[in-house]
């Protein structure tokens, strides 16, 4: 029988969205403040990674020879002002859970990422971005206050005030700075849970930058899906996705009799891995070319749920890729250079003959001041790759060297594979993150899997991982 | 929901006992959580406020007390209060139970008992403090804190009692006995309370978990097991079975033919096997 101080955790073969790569960890359910603190505190382990829901792509939520904290029971709401829409809560509380409860009463979420279920410590961590970001910036703009336990045990409010450093380190900082507990963040107002969508057809990548450009002040959210696998004249044709928040007075009579409730959508679910075979560039292409073909030119009411979060409304969805997985690449080019990078990444792509039918682009505005936060003004692609292996890590390989050289870089969120060398050069305030790492936490407690990989953390032991594989003892099973 | 009054039983004359007709056993009164962050209270908190009760959470705990009230009140648009409960300070059970009285006006229509103290069975065997601890927080305590409530309860002539025991209880077995004698003896208890109390109609439901996967069993349970409840399931099957004035559950169903098997193995038998 085991005691409930000797914190083993239970093991558990663990991964990001993307499926790969997985590791075997260390894990334990936190459900109390104390729960952090006693993990944070324990001689058991040499290190702790907080985790959310796990929409990551990659391994920043891994770690091998630590434990990961699973934070989704700590998901209390603390408190709530409905004249401002100031909201404070503990850091598993999904958008979801926000969305449930405060839709309702006419708030939604400042921005968000194409899934609602992240929790609010993992958007806060990857300072996650949504289709407004040219318009409103990415989430840590919208966060006023940070509860955060150290390394050291202490727990601290940290503001933009009172301590930037760590305010501005946390924010994309990938749980590597402390554990949030909770945060108060501000929620946007919404008159009805529908936005005003319209849809344009572009012919190839130039008319679809051109398109963000010439509706950038006119709509608050944009996004375009393209086809990647279209070459020559087409390359980067697209749909684009323009829209902006449906006052009240515009819905139809049928929508207007509840304009903030979200339509009931029936749940499906991929119940099992396809086999590998199922998403190949014939397969892809052809879904490419009927997705392209069957969104003509339009203007319609979309409700949020639609809007914001297609894929949610498909469990499991990452399994089409299969038992290898699928490996996420999303990078960000200033606009400077956005045409002339894109046009060579996706020319690289199509070459490799490695398709992807989830290709999304977007045009960002200006920076938060988070030291880690991903984007800056620009276009951002995000495109799903099968894992096949080398194959996909040489192709990886080769974009990385693109996106560099033309000044852009990759997220953090979506990152499964990149070099150390190639982050550095990347993300230039990395060393202004380091210092503040040094401060509050010199014997790195909080460490992962991709924090290793990237260099973030150094000095560490070598990879323990059969160590772990052996060492398992979580109690009974 | 609407809230229905709780009218007093017709006279009874003689030895008849008459039963109130209707009553409505979780219209929106206030129900008192005994140990409200157990894994258990925990879900059932949630499902209460769903069903639009407001809460009184008592425990040691006062601030994740006080941020569980948070959460429900804002999630569910419910009243939840936060109580500060020592199971083993019993001198300070009546007033703590006179408190929650004043503060939900009279209104407080049921109470569940969520708390208890699994400590190894090794370690009761070694120390008699921690069989000592064992058996209080489970059972002594519970009698003073169930009295009053009974109490109360009965001179209002109405509401219902929820008390979390166990399948332990059903029969002391090697492997955790101590806590199996405690939880036996609060089955018991709670079996008397539901008889004093049928006639001022009362309703007391025994409840009795097996595996569930919360705090007090972390560790030495695989969630993953088809055996292991989730705290959710159980909550649904305790507030289905107050619903119902069930008088007995074993949650999930499954248990009550387990333990049925286990109690019908003669003694001379059992005392060789190794459950």
């Amino acid at each position: 029988m085991m005691s409930a101080d000797s914190f083993r955790g239970t093991s558990e073969l663990l991964s990001g969205w993307g499926n790969y790569p997985r590791e075997r960890c260390r894990t334990r359910s936190i459900e109390s403040w104390q729960d952090v603190e006693t993990a944070v505190q324990s001689s058991n382990t040499t290190n702790v990674i907080p985790r959310g829901m796990g929409r990551s792509y990659g391994d920043s939520t891994l770690t091998q020879d630590g434990v990961v904290l699973r934070m989704g029971h700590l998901n209390r709401f603390l408190a709530f002002d409905p004249e401002t829409g100031v909201l404070e809560c503990e850091a598993g509380v999904s958008f979801a859970e926000i969305i449930e409860t405060f839709l309702s009463q006419g708030w939604f979420l400042p921005t968000t990422p194409g899934t609602k279920f992240v929790t609010l410590g993992g958007a806060i961590a990857a300072d996650v971005h949504g289709k407004n970001h040219h318009v409103d910036g990415s989430f840590g703009n919208f966060v006023n206050r940070l509860t955060l336990l150290l390394a050291d045990g202490a727990i601290i409010d940290c503001t933009r005030d009172n301590d930037p450093d760590l305010f501005w380190a946390t924010i994309g900082g990938m749980g590597l700075t402390g554990v949030i507990l909770s945060a108060q963040i501000r929620l946007s107002r919404v008159e009805t849970a529908y936005c005003d969508v319209t849809y344009r057809r572009t012919q190839n990548l130039e008319s679809t930058l051109e398109m963000f450009t010439a509706t950038h002040q006119s709509y608050r959210y944009s996004v375009s899906w393209i086809d990647c696998l279209a070459t020559g004249a087409s390359l980067g044709r697209g749909v684009v996705m323009l829209g902006n928040d449906a006052p009240a007075a515009a819905l139809p009579r049928k929508l207007a009799a509840a304009p903030l409730k979200l339509p009931r959508r029936r749940a499906k679910t991929i119940p099992f891995d396809f086999p590998s075979f199922a998403l190949n560039p014939w397969s892809i292409k052809a879904f490419n070319t009927l997705y392209y073909a069957k969104n003509r030119d339009r203007r319609e009411f979309v409700d949020f749920n639609s809007f914001f979060y297609p894929l949610d409304g498909i469990d499991h969805w990452n399994r089409i890729y299969g038992k290898r997985g699928f490996v996420q690449y999303q990078a960000l080019f200033p606009t400077e250079t956005a045409h002339v990078g894109l046009h060579q990444l996706l020319e690289r792509i199509a070459k490799s003959r490695q398709a992807s039918f989830l290709a999304v682009i977007k045009g960002s505005g200006p920076a938060t001041r988070g030291m880690l936060s991903y984007l800056f003004p620009g276009i951002t692609l995000a495109l799903d790759f099968p894992n096949r292996g080398k194959a996909t890590r040489d192709l990886f390989e080769k974009l990385d060297e693109i996106v560099l050289e033309h000044s852009g870089r990759l997220y953090l969120a979506k990152d499964a594979l990149t070099s150390a060398d190639t982050f550095a050069r990347m993300y230039p305030r990395l060393s202004e993150f380091l210092r503040v790492k040094e401060r509050v936490d010199p014997n790195n407690r909080f460490v992962s899997s991709q924090a290793r990989r990237l260099g973030i953390v150094t000095g560490l032991e070598p990879n323990q991982s059969e160590a772990v594989g052996n060492s398992m003892s979580a109690g009974t099973h | 929901m609407s809230s229905t009054s709780i009218e007093a039983p017709a006279a009874s004359t003689g030895n008849a006992v008459s039963v109130p007709s209707t009553m409505e056993c979780t219209s929106s009164g206030w129900v008192l959580i005994l140990g409200a962050t157990s894994g258990i209270a925990r879900a059932l908190a949630h499902r209460l406020s769903q069903d639009g009760h407001s809460l009184i959470l008592a425990g040691r705990n006062e601030e994740e007390l006080t941020r569980m009230a948070s959460d429900l009140r804002l999630r569910h648009n419910v009243n939840a209060e936060v109580a500060e409960f020592s199971a083993l300070d019993y001198a300070s059970h009546p007033e703590f139970f006179e408190n929650c009285i004043r503060r939900t006006s009279g209104r407080l229509q049921g109470v569940l008992l969520c708390y208890g103290d699994m400590l190894p069975q090794a370690a009761t065997e070694k120390s008699f403090d921690d069989a000592r601890r064992v058996i209080d927080v489970n059972f002594t305590s519970a009698v003073s804190i169930l009295s009053q409530a009974a109490t109360y309860l009965e001179e209002r002539k109405g509401g219902f009692i929820g008390v979390i025991s166990s399948v332990a209880g059903d029969r002391g077995r090697q492997s955790n006995y101590t806590y199996g004698a405690a939880k036996a003896g609060l089955t018991a208890f709670t079996q008397g309370l539901r008889n004093r109390l049928y006639k001022s109609g009362v309703h007391v439901l025994t409840i009795k978990p097996g595996f569930v996967a919360t705090r007090m069993t972390a560790g030495l349970l695989n969630p993953k097991s088809p055996l292991v409840a989730s705290p959710e399931k159980v909550a649904n099957d305790i507030v289905r079975a107050i619903k119902r004035r069930r008088t007995v559950l074993y949650t999930p169903w499954f248990w009550r033919p387990i333990m049925t098997l286990i109690c019908s193995i003669p003694e001379s038998i059992f005392r060789k096997m190794k459950l």
